[in-house]
């Protein structure tokens, strides 16, 4: 159940407690080799100029992605470092997905990629085209709520409501995978996200509500 | 006067009810905008440059390299040149750009010259604070000296409790517009009403101007009253921006260091009892620290709940760090207080050989509502299967040692100062109206319930405006005051409303206005369905005219008029497994009463107190902001290493509203805080039952447990 992120789109498993993360790593190199005194980084950053030379060069400064989401092809233009949280949020308005921790931690901006659910604050922008990315947004059809919304509804799974919307998008994707989860799995399944007013309570059942309405929930 | 009281329990149709909350759909749907979603034309963004030290003078500041870099639109310089910094994190310089990643870029490119001073930033040793300590001075009552000497059981300890931060998931910030003479104000606050003209002071403009605005709010939790600097700096920046509107709300790191916290406290208590278990005398030295402000307690009211203790020596002092400032964390000072108190009480019953639970009910009679706790120490009691279950002091066999453990707390709760208008309609349509926020407790939800109730409608007829200071002002949402303020204005409004739609219709149906009553969408002559004229016909009565009329709770004198009260009480009861080889705590079952009154929504109240025990099993088990006196730096300013429990790690939790009649006599009271408090005390005493040993300091981690056990054994 621990694999239910993708783990290849973390950064929890980087160097602990350096205040340094892919992210912050990506964005120094975009800003300029004087900002990189370290002579590591300076390394890695040099290399990773090489080897972009070779492969398709992204940059520097805004460049045009098509993004797939809700399955529809989104136009976009984008500096290479932009994660997929920032882009939904600051330049698609899609803003269900919360910026919450920005490191890979909370899940509180959990959105599905290729059937996987993911931190978008760990995801490049550019890293996500041609795949197919499923935000909150994207869930309710014909405006008819998702069961798993609904259940949160039901069950009052939700307070000041910020983590809400990654935990929709986790317990969706969650029983999308494990359709007849017992409340043991549930409790392990979504500890990717973290919520603040302690909602958790109600989050576990309303994951077994929804497993049911969606046709399973045989175990629980 | 009119009659505002609250229908008769078994008469209510709406106040009562397991309503589900009228905004979980737009928020589980992700529909609902949160003023860090919005994102207005032309929007640019606003970053903070902070301190990374905690202690230093700027020798220089350079913003031209940041200025000429394409898409900044405006820099400013907060602390200049010769200008002090206390804590890392304090605000240096902002600015805004185009897109985020430039004003980052832009921020990376302010050039400061910092001189290093020396700094402090571990209060834990009282002796190297020197003359940053504040000692607030000895209150003694009774004759503490004697009363030890005659006590005949005497229990000494030391207890810590942490500095903890707020972590609001949705940070401090806010989105302004200053165009002109209208300044939009999209913040994040737990004050919609007042913080408009708090901004107006601090950039100069009438208070007119201001328009706030805020629909949804991602958790405050006693940190977000103020405007704060960034919302200055924020108005400041659209301005000098042209009139673009600015976002800025603070990245996670500044969110830790900078937004509030929770002070810390150290204490040596001693505590003596008779042979009966009566308690007799409380000594408390305690200090802490919030920060540069020092840190306060109200050590006054301890021994908490058990206050009225006839010996007692107090002695508290606070201590300056280098850090940023404390706020009211969901109530302030009490889970320290409830902590201390009943770590010290847990020990010294164990010291008596007592059982902890009846050493705590005995002594009930030492605080004012007694009886209360009594009642929910023998409920909780029950629920938990203590008597079954408990055992005395680390006689629990095996390498998984389980423990019992309680914990009080009490509050106020009194409703807020409120206004709210009611708006009845010639079409038969309902809005109310309110400036306040629904911190996520409720609020949207409860006030159509009291309309509803009233106007004898259905909640889908009622429409709430709030979120805006154009409306009614009504108070901060702050020490568990909304629900009584909010829920009293209502009623008032909308029973003077219903009246003035009475006079207009008691014509027609042949009997004064007095004889009326509005039920199942009619207006009808009291208990007589068949003399009635439908909602819609009634209103049709009023011809072009609306009616518009004003409630209004006034905190100070609400208790007298019945509809609100304040005091609540409540109890938990913690159920923990130890392992004693790898120091882990596993909670097993956490389990609070709680009286609050008249409950109006029992769904959204139990919600609460999920949360509440939630949010305490983070305090004892998992929560710390850890300072690093080397460099002066908090060391976890993320989400990775300061801590917050998971969905897996907080047991079952069990609640138990007390619903008795002669709670819901009391009218509403304010519930966001009381059962925040007794949480870790009650963890931190099952932990203690199960191990044998006091560990002194929560949260308690893996590594003070087995410390803890490694003192037993030497």
């Amino acid at each position: 159940m621990k694999d239910l992120k993708d783990p290849t789109q973390s950064t929890t498993g980087e160097t602990p407690g350096k205040g340094f993360s892919r992210r912050g790593f990506l964005r120094g190199v975009g800003v300029s080799s004087g900002a990189l005194t370290a002579g590591v980084l300076q390394n890695e950053a040099e290399a990773a100029e090489t080897v972009n030379e070779s492969a398709n060069v992204s940059g520097p400064g805004e460049v045009p992605v098509t993004l797939t989401i809700n399955g529809k092809a989104m136009k976009v233009s984008v500096e290479p470092r932009a994660t997929l949280l920032d882009t939904l949020r600051n330049k698609l308005d899609l803003t269900a997905a919360k910026r919450v921790c920005d490191r890979g931690t909370c899940g509180a901006c959990t959105v599905i990629m290729n059937g996987k659910a993911v931190y978008a604050c760990t995801v490049l922008a550019i890293d996500a085209q041609g795949k197919q990315i499923q935000t909150l947004e994207g869930l309710s059809a014909n405006g008819k709520p998702h069961p798993v919304s609904q259940a949160f509804v039901n069950n009052d799974a939700q307070q000041c409501g910020y983590c809400t919307p990654g935990f929709v998008v986790a317990t969706k994707n969650f029983l999308d995978h494990n359709p007849n989860p017992t409340e043991e799995q549930v409790k392990q399944g979504l500890g990717g996200n973290l919520c603040r007013c302690g909602t958790y309570m109600g989050i576990r059942k309303a994951a077994l509500e929804a497993a049911k309405t969606m046709g399973g929930g045989k175990n629980a | 006067m009119p009659d505002y009281s609250w229908p008769p329990m078994e008469k209510r149709k709406v106040i009562g009810k397991r309503i589900s909350r009228l905004d979980g759909m737009v928020k589980s749907t992700g529909a609902a905008k949160y003023n860090s979603d919005i994102n207005p034309p032309g929007l640019l963004f606003g970053v903070l440059l902070t301190s990374p030290h905690g202690h230093a003078r700027i020798k220089s500041i350079d913003t031209s390299e940041a200025e000429r870099l394409p898409g900044v639109t405006a820099v400013r310089v907060i602390l200049g040149a010769g200008k002090e910094i206390q804590w890392q994190g304090q605000e240096i310089a902002s600015l805004a750009a185009v897109t985020e990643d430039i004003a980052r870029d832009a921020a990376r490119k302010i050039k400061v010259d910092y001189e290093i001073l020396e700094h402090f930033v571990d209060e834990e040793d009282l002796a190297k604070a020197g003359s940053r300590a504040k000692p607030a001075g000895e209150v003694t009552t009774g004759d503490p000296d004697k009363a030890f000497q005659e006590a005949d059981a005497i229990s000494q300890g030391y207890y810590a409790i942490p500095v903890i931060t707020h972590c609001c998931l949705e940070p401090h910030g806010q989105t302004v517009r200053w165009r002109g003479e209208r300044v939009d104000y999209w913040p994040s606050t737990q004050n919609v009403s007042a913080l408009g003209a708090e901004l107006a002071r601090s950039i100069k403009v009438p208070v007119t101007q201001v328009h706030t605005d805020m629909q949804y709010m991602g958790g405050g939790f006693g940190s977000k009253f103020p405007a704060d600097l960034w919302g200055t700096e924020c108005a400041e920046l659209s301005k000098a921006s042209g009139g673009r509107p600015v976002k800025m709300f603070l990245d996670r790191q500044q969110e830790l260091l900078m937004a509030g916290n929770r002070p810390s406290v150290f204490g040596e208590i001693k505590v003596g009892a008779k042979k009966d278990g009566s308690l007799t005398v409380w000594q408390s030295k305690t200090w802490a620290s919030g920060g540069l402000g020092g840190g306060n307690l109200n050590a006054d009211q301890m021994p908490y709940v058990y206050r009225n203790v006839p010996n007692r020596r107090i002695n508290h002092t606070a201590v300056s760090i280098n850090a940023g400032s404390a706020r009211a964390w969901r109530a302030p000072n009490n889970q320290q207080l409830s902590y201390i108190t009943c770590c010290a009480l847990d020990d010294l019953a164990a010291k008596l050989g007592m059982d902890s639970l009846d050493f705590f009910i005995k002594n009930t009679s030492l605080s004012p509502r007694g009886e209360v706790y009594k009642y929910q120490l023998e409920k909780g009691a029950e629920i938990a299967e203590w008597k079954k279950l408990w055992k005395p002091r680390g006689t629990s066999n095996g390498p998984i040692k389980r423990g019992l453990g309680i914990g009080v707390n009490m509050w106020g709760g009194l409703g807020h100062d409120s206004k709210c208008r009611a708006i009845i309609n010639p079409d038969g349509s309902v809005e109310v109206q309110i400036g306040t926020q629904d911190l996520g407790v409720g609020t949207r939800t409860i006030v159509p319930q009291v309309a509803a109730e009233t106007l004898g409608l259905p909640m889908p007829a009622i429409k709430f405006s709030m979120g805006s200071n154009a409306y009614p002002p009504s108070g901060a949402s702050g020490g568990s005051t909304t629900v009584g303020g909010v829920t009293a204005s209502t009623r008032k409004a909308t029973v003077n409303a219903l009246n003035k739609l009475f006079e207009v219709v008691a014509p027609s149906l042949g009997v004064p206005a007095d004889q009326l009553e509005a039920v199942d969408r009619k207006i009808q002559v009291k208990g007589n369905p068949a003399k009635s004229l439908s909602w819609q016909a009634a209103c049709a009565k009023l011809g072009v005219n609306r009616i518009e009329e004003m409630g209004e709770n006034v905190g100070r004198t609400a208790p007298r008029e019945g509809l609100i009260s304040q005091g609540a009480a409540g109890i938990q009861i913690a159920d923990v497994s130890v392992d004693i080889e790898t120091g882990k705590v596993k909670l097993n079952r956490l389990i609070a009463v709680q009286d609050c009154g008249l409950i109006v929504n029992p769904k959204l109240a139990e919600s609460q107190i999920f949360g509440a025990c939630i949010m305490s099993t983070c305090g004892a088990l998992y929560e710390e902001r850890v300072m690093d006196q080397q460099i002066g730096k908090t060391l976890n300013a993320d989400m990775e290493f300061y801590k917050l429990s998971g969905i897996n790690d907080i047991g079952e939790i069990i609640v138990h509203l007390d619903l008795r009649p002669e709670m819901d006599k009391r009218g509403v009271i304010g519930l966001g805080e009381p059962p925040a408090i007794g949480g870790i005390a009650a963890i931190a005493n099952a932990v203690a039952n199960a191990v044998g040993v006091r560990v002194h300091m929560v949260p308690l981690t893996p590594n003070r447990v087995l410390e803890a056990l490694a003192r037993r054994n030497a």
